[in-house]
């Protein structure tokens, strides 16, 4: 994956605009985050192919930065988003990674349903 | 130490490196078949390198490479992949699991089971597994299981289960071993430099624990 270049991110979530789009939506701090600090209150979500449709998608921020998209009845929104890439398949992969690459955040679009 | 037939039941890709792969390569040098069914690709793996090598798509055919290629070093020339998506084996039917895991058991008559001592074992996918182990080998009269030696490393374990009785000093295979844990480079070469870092790898990697599964029925 590559830093994110904000005007390639802001014309790929362009292409996937007013379409049916697949989703992958993940936040996780690892499943071992309270093994290792007792104190602290790991969360996670993760959804992975639900078909949404939404009618403007944005991203912002000065780096790491935030994309939200606007369905016709709600939201869907990542932050702390580093990294992206744009597969062969015509997929936005856009991930936020801790100083140590681990995975924080992922958010990724496609017009065919991820494997 | 001599088994018929070694079966190792973990759910990711480099579960077996660091705390068993000792043991697996001293069986498999011995001769002992080994077979290792592997629940998840560990998609969810969350180290993805500096600059990221990786990303959530192309993972899961990452570490399916470096799992084969540690089963390769170790001696390993059984592997299952059961097709479970990471982080999400404890949500699964809980006798489909069991099912899948007693079909294994029936075909390869294992004398020795080794996986993660349910409840004990920190990561829900581990002491997932472990539960499913235990329900399926309960499928057979208890004088007929094989013995069932578990992972545990739970804050608790020591107070709630006791010490390992069953701890085996790998030294002698500890090249093999460093090997297959390098094998999972995605999710092992930070943690490795880390440990070298802090010098107290070796002592750590050299000894291996278990708990021999106690039934309670």
């Amino acid at each position: 994956m590559q830093p994110i270049d904000t005007a390639a991110v802001q014309e790929a979530l362009n292409r996937f605009a007013n379409r049916d789009v697949y989703i992958h939506l993940e936040t996780t701090n690892g499943a071992y985050a309270s093994h290792h600090n007792e104190g602290f209150y790991s969360v996670g979500a993760y959804i992975r192919n639900a078909c949404i449709h939404f009618t403007r998608g944005k991203i912002t921020g000065p780096g790491p930065y935030r994309v939200g998209l606007k369905l016709d009845l709600g939201w869907v929104y990542a932050e702390g988003l580093t990294h992206w890439e744009w597969t062969e398949k015509g997929q936005l992969l856009l991930a936020g990674h801790d100083d140590q690459g681990k995975l924080a955040v992922a958010l990724e679009l496609s017009n065919e349903p991820f494997v | 130490m001599n088994e018929r037939h070694v079966l190792v039941v973990f759910p990711h890709p480099d579960d077996e490196a660091f705390g068993v792969s000792g043991t697996i390569a001293e069986h498999a040098q011995n001769g002992t078949p080994v077979t290792y069914a592997c629940l998840t690709l560990g998609e969810m793996g969350r180290n993805m390198g500096t600059p990221p090598f990786a990303n959530r798509e192309t993972l899961p055919h990452i570490r399916r490479k470096e799992l084969e290629e540690a089963c390769r070093i170790l001696g390993i020339h059984d592997l299952r992949l059961l097709g479970y998506r990471d982080k999400t084996v404890e949500f699964e039917d809980e006798e489909e699991l069991a099912d899948r895991i007693a079909a294994i058991v029936a075909e390869t008559n294992p004398s020795l089971v080794i996986t993660f001592y349910p409840g004990y074992s920190v990561h829900p996918d581990h002491d997932a597994c472990g539960a499913a182990v235990i329900r399926a080998l309960k499928r057979w009269p208890k004088e007929e299981r094989p013995t069932v030696h578990c992972v545990a490393f739970a804050k608790n374990c020591e107070q709630d289960i006791g010490q390992p009785d069953v701890v085996r000093d790998v030294s002698s295979v500890i090249d093999t071993k460093l090997a297959a844990i390098r094998a999972h480079r995605s999710q092992t070469e930070g943690l490795m430099q880390a440990a070298s870092k802090r010098g107290d790898a070796l002592a750590w990697l050299k000894t291996e624990r278990f708990w021999t599964y106690r039934w309670d029925d």
